[in-house]
């Protein structure tokens, strides 16, 4: 195998980072970010769903059909995700209150299927179910990244914990309520983009076109 | 090829053929909707009490969080036995015995036709009808006498429907407390309705009017009749605040618990 247990778990939070990189589930994290907790939560539930979805996959990818692999793919993930959701009303009421509509939407995330479709359809299960745990950590640092900045500058705190006063609890902090909207996650998103990729000059994409240099006549 | 295939097991001779044939992809797709649906219903059913549970104790605590009688250290199930329910029958703003109290909450949860009746105006956007029977709750203090009403609200905000509870003194008039126990509004701006500060400025305001005319009100300037009928609109979230507004005056309203205010007010409820 061409890559070690070990580099396919650290890989995908940096160097191959399906938000920063790959530039996938971008929806979600847009929806779940603006506070740590429940971003924690959906990342938690995205890397158990992504993992074990990948291992099922890959154990009956020599038995999936090709026309309808896609269709199977989407039952195995689906099922996952009822099943995260359920536990997650039983047991972290609270939680799944915030976060509900948001789980259900883990099956339409690009990761899950991008990863099932691209690596656990071709390899092995523990493999694949430790890529899958992988990109799903990936994605989870950089929803907690995100929800950091957006939860300190929008409501003043951090994992709930008042840190800036807040005007409207008698404080001195102007909370930014743009940071509480979904669309700030895309600035930030895009900032930390940019900060990786000056960081990591190999991730930048070639340009699709090249501007010449004409020779004047 | 073919003998071989004869003495391998039905199973195997399935695991063996070719994915793409349309007998396998039959099999596969059948075999793995199968699984999944019982994988499924397994754990719906399984932790269903568990949800319900949860669901309920969360409704019980926003009740009693709502009348003010909340303390962390009591079980909310024993807290809870201090309320008497009562399913009201919002035409005659009487209470009926034709639903049992601890039935109503599945039947109203279900939207059961027996309960619910289509309205032509719907200010507070509940999708054209309503309850027309509503499991309200009564507090009594230590001498038995009628302290305070909780009474169960909902109405459209600006992504959600936001489900809570109103407390009102014993004269059906003034507002002890209102909070929601559900909604999805935006967090920080519209979720703001959960702010305790928020929540504190229902607390002492008047519904009615010197007049009888519905006065309360959820605006950014308060109305001729002043302050005592005036909850400060939450910065940045006007539609969530319009919605509550909304809400608070369809509930309060004739269509809502207005027959039974007035018959609070007369002091016949005990």
């Amino acid at each position: 195998m061409a890559q070690t247990y070990r580099s396919q778990l650290i890989d995908p939070l940096v160097d191959d980072n399906p938000i920063t990189l790959q530039v996938l589930g971008i929806c979600s994290a847009l929806a779940v970010t603006s506070s740590m907790q429940v971003a924690f939560v959906m990342a938690l539930a995205v890397t158990l769903v992504t993992g074990f979805s990948s291992m099922f996959i890959s154990m009956l990818r020599n038995q999936i059909p090709s026309s309808i692999r896609i269709i199977v793919q989407m039952v195995v993930i689906a099922s996952l995700v009822i099943l995260v959701d359920q536990v997650l009303k039983a047991y972290a009421y609270e939680i799944s209150k915030t976060l509900s509509v948001f789980v259900g939407l883990i099956i339409t995330n690009c990761i899950v299927m991008g990863r099932a479709e691209a690596f656990a359809m071709k390899n092995p299960p523990i493999a694949s179910f430790i890529d899958g745990v992988g990109n799903g950590l990936g994605y989870g640092l950089l929803l907690m990244v995100v929800s950091v900045i957006r939860e300190l500058f929008g409501s003043g705190s951090l994992w709930g914990v008042t840190i800036l006063e807040t005007v409207n609890n008698g404080g001195w902090y102007v909370p930014n309520g743009l940071l509480l909207l979904p669309p700030s996650a895309f600035f930030v998103i895009g900032l930390i983009i940019w900060a990786v990729r000056t960081w990591k000059p190999e991730q930048v994409e070639e340009r699709e076109y090249k501007i010449q240099t004409v020779e004047g006549h | 090829m073919s003998e071989a295939n004869e003495n391998k097991g039905l199973i195997r001779r399935f695991l063996d053929a070719p994915p793409d044939s349309v007998g396998k992809t039959v099999f596969v797709a059948v075999a793995l909707c199968l699984v999944a649906s019982m994988v499924v219903s397994a754990a719906a059913v399984a932790l269903r009490p568990i949800q319900d549970e949860n669901k309920l104790r969360d409704k019980r605590i926003n009740i009693l969080q709502v009348a003010g009688v909340y303390d962390e250290n009591t079980p909310v199930n024993e807290a809870f036995e201090a309320f008497e329910p009562h399913v009201l029958d919002l035409s005659t703003g009487e209470f009926t015995d034709a639903f049992e109290t601890s039935e109503f909450d599945a039947l109203a949860d279900a939207r059961d036709p027996s309960i619910m009746r289509p309205i032509d105006e719907d200010p507070a956007g509940l999708g054209g009808q309503m309850q027309a029977y509503r499991l309200v709750y009564l507090l009594r203090d230590d001498s038995g006498a009628l302290d305070k009403v909780v009474m169960p609200i909902e109405g459209y905000g600006l992504w959600s429907t936001l489900y809570g509870f109103i407390a009102l003194e014993e004269n059906g008039n003034d507002i002890f407390g209102l909070q929601f126990y559900q909604h999805g509004e935006t967090p920080g701006l519209g979720a703001e309705v959960d702010n305790p500060r928020w929540k504190a400025l229902w607390n002492g305001k008047k519904l009615f009017a010197e007049d009888g005319d519905l006065a309360i009100t959820v605006a950014k300037t308060p109305p001729p009749e002043g302050t005592d009928y005036y909850v400060d609109a939450l910065a940045g979230a006007t539609l969530t605040s319009r919605g509550v507004d909304n809400l608070v005056r369809f509930w309060m309203g004739e269509a809502g618990y207005g027959s039974f205010l007035e018959h609070l007010q007369a002091g016949e409820v005990n």
